[in-house]
């Protein structure tokens, strides 16, 4: 089939148009979808996220219902995690992985069409309850429970668009699982003859390991959303004490899918900033091996963990000790990363770099997000964090500060590849710099409220909680128009306006996806390259 | 390798993935009942045997008093007076008690009733045997009814000796609706 | 459920409280930035060890930056364009393993501890049933000493009035549910310095004493916090939990706290308030509780229309505004302005059976309100708004009623 024809030996163009987008198999085709798709959840969550600043911006109640306030804290959440984060992932993994290991694409392209069309659709049905809501259809409309959904509140009182929401939610999952076996088939089974397992890009290595936890636990989430729907409309009592159920049954089954879940949205991240630190300090990943068993046991130890977000349901001490210790375990492993990053950082000749800052960046408030989960970590203090701004802090530093910025810094890095030109320089630098002061106004200050004792998901607060809102509520204005610049650099690069960039994009780059032409070809390595 | 080996090696992998994939949507399902025999056997939610205990004390510890405490407490949607003739009782573990409880009905129609149990410490549970209790049947109230409901347990004489005071607790339920729809 | 009496007691005891506090409880000295030690020994605890980790955390998270930093100084490529290749070395890989393990297990031990001390709550002299409604608590004295019989228990709402809370700037579009839209372009009056953290019946406890909470939920999870005491627990419909305090002598005054589990609408608006009394306050004062409690309720007329709907305009905000909307408007309960239910005189019967026994969503207020209340909201929501349907209710009819 293949031939090793320089040229292109295709005697059909590729197709363009709508045709293109929608039925495309082509991994680099499907990534881009999925990567606009994530920018634009990113920014329709970051807006619900200004609603939220903006009534927070001052005591009292300004803008909206507390009741609209809840569901704004709701589906800002779910579009994020499931909407942003997980998508943009998903994106990169479809663009890189198959030119990182030398694939021509993904092993299922046409499931990968499938994983990704899903997405729009489970949005749509999202993100219209809130588009009702805001225009009075109901009250409320769309959900309000937290993305976290906790039953009683969600299966007995939740308003009539749970169901969608359920219905959303498996949408979502099954995308995620065909994703993720996507993931799994194209890295067992098409990397090039010689590119051995510990030979693989640690991007590969911490993707391949998130897969895994996104087959272990998605479809655990399907479940609790299934129990769910069935308390709500079929006579079951899963999570109803009237019928003999027990409401701390939905924690204990949400979170353990929630807890490797948000590791699933940090070790691509990991694997993004192995790229790039070695890249810009112009040396070798340090301990590539260690940071392998890291990450595995970062996934391993994820599964339990699970009750230290359950610390005050009332479980006996046996349980609160044994969470507690596991938990503190955890960050051994990650510890070695962020040390082994340090070391190859040290000693190296570096240059900063739009990528570089953005990895850097993420190494430092990746780890202050990191320390204040060991905090969080130890039980009876957990007992004054718990539900407080504080874990807001905690899980913005390392969700935005670290995922989101991670994902920025891979686009930085990967656009020449992806687009051909380099992305425009002062409005990257202009992005970045107003991103990194902005995150830490608006992330910062909550650690203060929270240790005051501020509760999370208030719509209003006592007085003297008013001053540090104030600031975080600007820093989040402040952090949203920021990302518009983000835009510009994409619209640029996607319009090809930019200095056109060679196929080693950046001097110490290496690997295989270096190796073919900026902007990739719609076809590569479809002829295996030999690997030694 | 060919691309034939290829495609085959792809949809064993795939259906390895898949049946993985739908095993683990099987075991959030298996969570439930892995969690009530934990709690069964660990007492850990405080929930309480739902059926009467069949044999009597083994005997009963003289030399020990416990504590144990009854509150009641109206699920939503229960607007009648729910309470317990006495608040506490000093019991010897292996000594049968009896505590009256009462349910009234204020409205105008009957219902039905299932109320809850729940222990705390939730270790004591396990200890804690019930030869009679309204809370293993659905009770009606006809409208306007008061009713008297008896429950009559002992503490097992095997309760760990720094368990002193146990509070047992009662949510009622109103599962008329619920009763309706399941014999529609 | 004697509003005046209480009120008059209250006011009574908490004059009596405020010349005998030798410390000022305010909760504006808290600090702003840091967790606060509270008044208890396990939260003086809990705080000290919330100090040693966050030294630890301090000192691990500027020694990583300040490599990093370092780094980014004197190995930048102007200052070592010569990079070197080393990327492997078992013993660092060893070192930064142990390392952090160890500091976790030192960490550990004092965590153990305080949680173990946490976990006990035997031998408590008062035991109080705190059960968390949406949106407020009700506190049930169980046991007190020798006392099994108390039998006081009461409703504990925000005291904040609403016109501080609703300053609404826009009318309409995204603020779809009509409360206090009147309200807008009007002046707003300044928030009361405990704005949120205010409730009209607080939990009175004893210091000096080990008081046990038995924490349950009637509709969906709360939690129950009160950082100055330490300690939160999850209230959980069909469930209870324990936990406890011993706020010590000396350490008396007002404790505020809130829910701290996602619970709906009024999350942020059911605060805790705990005063702390000495003991011999607390003893009196639960005996003039149990003594209204037993008490027949007071079923005094009310002299004219006017009376009723002072008192209740005041009940309709606090118990019935939440779900009725500020002006009778509805939400998630039925309107009142301009409905038939509330001017048909039809209805009146069943309007006041709906208040005492409740109806699907509706709680059943006989249990909350005392029949002389009942009687003025009824009378205020006949009409108020426009109603005006002339009807005025007395606590007798309401107590024939029941």
């Amino acid at each position: 089939m293949s031939t090793a024809a320089a040229h292109d030996d295709h005697h059909h163009h590729a197709p363009t148009g709508l045709k293109r987008w929608l039925f495309s198999t082509n991994h680099k085709d499907i990534g881009t979808l999925y990567l606009w798709f994530s920018f634009a959840m990113f920014l329709a969550g970051g807006l619900l996220a200004m609603v939220i600043r903006t009534e927070l911006l001052e005591p009292g109640m300004q803008f909206v219902d507390p009741e609209f306030f809840n569901q704004m804290t709701t589906v800002h959440g779910l579009a994020m995690v499931f909407g942003a984060v997980m998508p943009g992932f998903v994106g990169l993994a479809n663009w890189m992985i198959p030119l990182m290991i030398g694939a021509p694409d993904m092993a299922l392209p046409r499931m990968n069409n499938w994983s990704f069309w899903i997405l729009p659709f489970a949005f749509l049905i999202l993100l219209s309850s809130v588009f009702m809501s805001a225009f009075g259809a109901g009250n409320p409309a769309a959900p309000n429970f937290g993305w976290t959904f906790y039953a009683p509140l969600s299966t007995e009182y939740g308003p009539a668009s749970t169901d969608l929401f359920i219905l959303s939610v498996h949408m979502m999952g099954i995308s995620s699982i065909m994703g993720a076996i996507n993931v799994i088939v194209t890295v067992f089974n098409l990397r090039a003859p010689g590119m051995t397992l510990m030979k693989m890009p640690l991007f590969v290595w911490t993707w391949l390991i998130t897969a895994f936890l996104l087959i272990a636990v998605m479809p655990v989430l399907a479940g609790a959303v299934t129990m769910m729907l069935t308390d709500r409309h079929f006579g079951t009592s899963f999570f109803n004490a009237a019928g003999g159920g027990d409401p701390v049954l939905f924690q204990h089954v949400f979170w353990f899918f929630g807890h490797p879940e948000v590791y699933i949205m940090i070790l691509p991240a990991f694997g993004i900033i192995s790229a790039i630190i070695p890249t810009f300090a112009r040396k070798p990943l340090f301990g590539y091996a260690s940071m392998v068993y890291a990450t595995a046991s970062i996934a391993l130890l994820s599964f339990v963990v699970w009750a230290h977000h359950m610390f005050t349901v009332g479980m006996p001490l046996a349980g609160t000790l044994f969470f507690m210790y596991m938990t503190m375990l955890i960050s051994v492993p990650t510890g070695v990363k962020v040390f082994n990053w340090v070391a190859t950082m040290w000693r190296g000749s570096m240059t900063f770099e739009l990528p570089m800052k953005w990895a850097i960046a993420f190494v430092i408030l990746f780890t202050c997000g990191g320390l204040s989960g060991l905090m969080l970590a130890i039980t009876p203090v957990d007992f004054q964090y718990h539900d407080t701004y504080f874990v807001v802090a905690h899980f913005h530093y390392v969700l935005v500060s670290g995922a989101v910025f991670s994902m920025f810094a891979a686009a930085y890095y990967w656009l020449p590849k992806w687009s051909g030109v380099m992305p425009n320089k002062l409005l990257g630098e202009l992005h970045f710099w107003s991103s990194l002061i902005s995150v830490n106004l608006l992330f910062f200050p909550m650690h203060f409220v929270g240790l005051a004792g501020m509760p999370r998901r208030y719509a209003d607060y006592a007085l003297q909680f008013a001053d540090y809102n104030f600031w975080i509520s600007i820093g989040g204005f402040w952090f949203g128009l920021s990302q518009l610049l983000f835009l510009a650099v994409c619209v640029l690069c996607a319009m090809k306006k930019g200095e056109k960039a060679p196929a080693r994009s950046w001097e110490g780059a290496e690997g295989l996806e270096w190796e073919v032409p900026s902007p990739a070809p719609f076809h590569t390595y479809d002829t295996p390259p030999v690997v030694k | 390798m060919s691309e034939q080996n290829l495609q085959q090696r792809n949809q064993r992998t795939l259906r390895k993935l898949l049946i993985w994939a739908v095993a683990m949507f099987g075991f959030a399902f298996a969570m439930v009942p892995f969690y009530d025999v934990i709690c069964d056997i660990t007492g850990l939610n405080g929930k309480t045997s739902t059926t009467a205990s069949t044999e009597g004390p083994s005997q009963v510890v003289e030399d020990r008093t416990v504590t144990v405490e009854f509150i009641t407490q109206r699920g939503e949607g229960v607007n009648g007076d729910f309470t317990s003739a006495t608040r506490r009782v000093e019991v010897h573990p292996g000594e049968i008690t009896l505590v009256n409880f009462f349910a009234s009905n204020p409205k105008s129609s009957d219902i039905i009733t299932q109320s809850i149990p729940s222990v705390s410490p939730g270790e004591a549970a396990r200890y804690l045997h019930k030869t009679q209790c309204f809370c293993f049947d659905q009770q009606s109230l006809a409208a306007g009814e008061r009713k008297e409901m008896p429950m009559i347990f002992y503490l097992d004489p095997e309760l760990p000796r720094h368990i002193n005071t146990l509070t047992l607790s009662y949510t009622i339920f109103d599962v008329t609706d619920r009763v309706a729809a399941t014999n529609k | 459920m004697q509003s005046t009496l209480f009120h008059r007691a209250a006011v009574g005891l908490t004059s009596l409280m405020i010349s005998g506090m030798a410390v000022a409880s305010d909760w504006t000295e808290r600090s702003n930035e840091n967790l606060r030690p509270g008044v208890t020994g396990v939260s003086q605890e809990v705080y000290d060890l919330h100090t040693t980790i966050l030294w630890i955390v301090t000192i691990i998270g500027l020694l990583v930056f300040g490599l990093i930093l370092v780094s980014m100084i004197r190995h930048r490529r102007s200052k070592n364009p010569n990079p070197s290749t080393f990327h492997e070395n078992v013993f660092l890989e060893v070192l930064w393993t142990v390392v952090p393990f160890v500091i976790l297990i030192a960490m550990a031990v004092p965590a153990t501890r305080v949680l173990i001390e946490l976990d006990d709550s035997s031998k408590a002299e008062l035991t109080v049933k705190v059960t968390g409604h949406r949106w407020k608590w009700e506190y049930e004295y169980l046991t007190y000493e020798d006392d099994n019989n108390i039998g006081v228990s009461y409703m504990s709402n925000l005291a904040t009035p609403a016109e501080q809370i609703n300053n609404p700037v826009l009318a309409g579009g995204l603020f779809p549910y009509g409360t206090a839209q009147d309200a807008v372009g009007s002046e707003f009056p300044e928030k009361d310095k405990n704005y949120n953290l205010e409730a009209d019946k607080p939990l009175v406890l004893p210091s000096g004493q080990k008081v046990r909470f038995l924490i349950t939920a009637a509709d969906v999870i709360h939690s129950f916090w009160v950082p100055d005491f330490g300690g939160k627990k999850d209230a959980i419909p069909g469930f209870v939990n324990e936990t406890w305090t011993v706020v010590p002598e000396g350490k008396e005054g007002t404790y505020y706290g809130q829910c701290a589990e996602l619970c709906g609408k009024n999350h942020a608006f059911m605060p805790i308030e705990a005063e702390v009394v000495s003991q011999e306050e607390f003893k009196t004062w639960l005996a003039e509780k149990k003594e209204e409690a037993a008490a027949a309720p007071d079923l005094t007329p009310f002299a004219d229309l006017d009376e009723a709907m002072e008192l209740g305009e005041q009940t309709y905000a606090g118990a019935c505004a939440v779900c009725h909307g500020n002006n009778g408007e509805g939400g998630v309960g039925v309107a009142f302005a301009g409905s038939d239910f509330a001017t048909n005189e039809e209805h009146l019967d069943e309007h006041i059976d709906v208040l005492i026994n409740g109806r699907a969503a509706m709680p059943a207020f006989g249990a909350q309100l005392s029949p002389r209340e009942i009687a003025a909201v009824v009378t205020y929501e006949r009409n108020a708004w426009g109603n005006d349907t002339g009807d005025l209710i007395q606590p007798q009819d309401v107590q024939d009623h029941e």
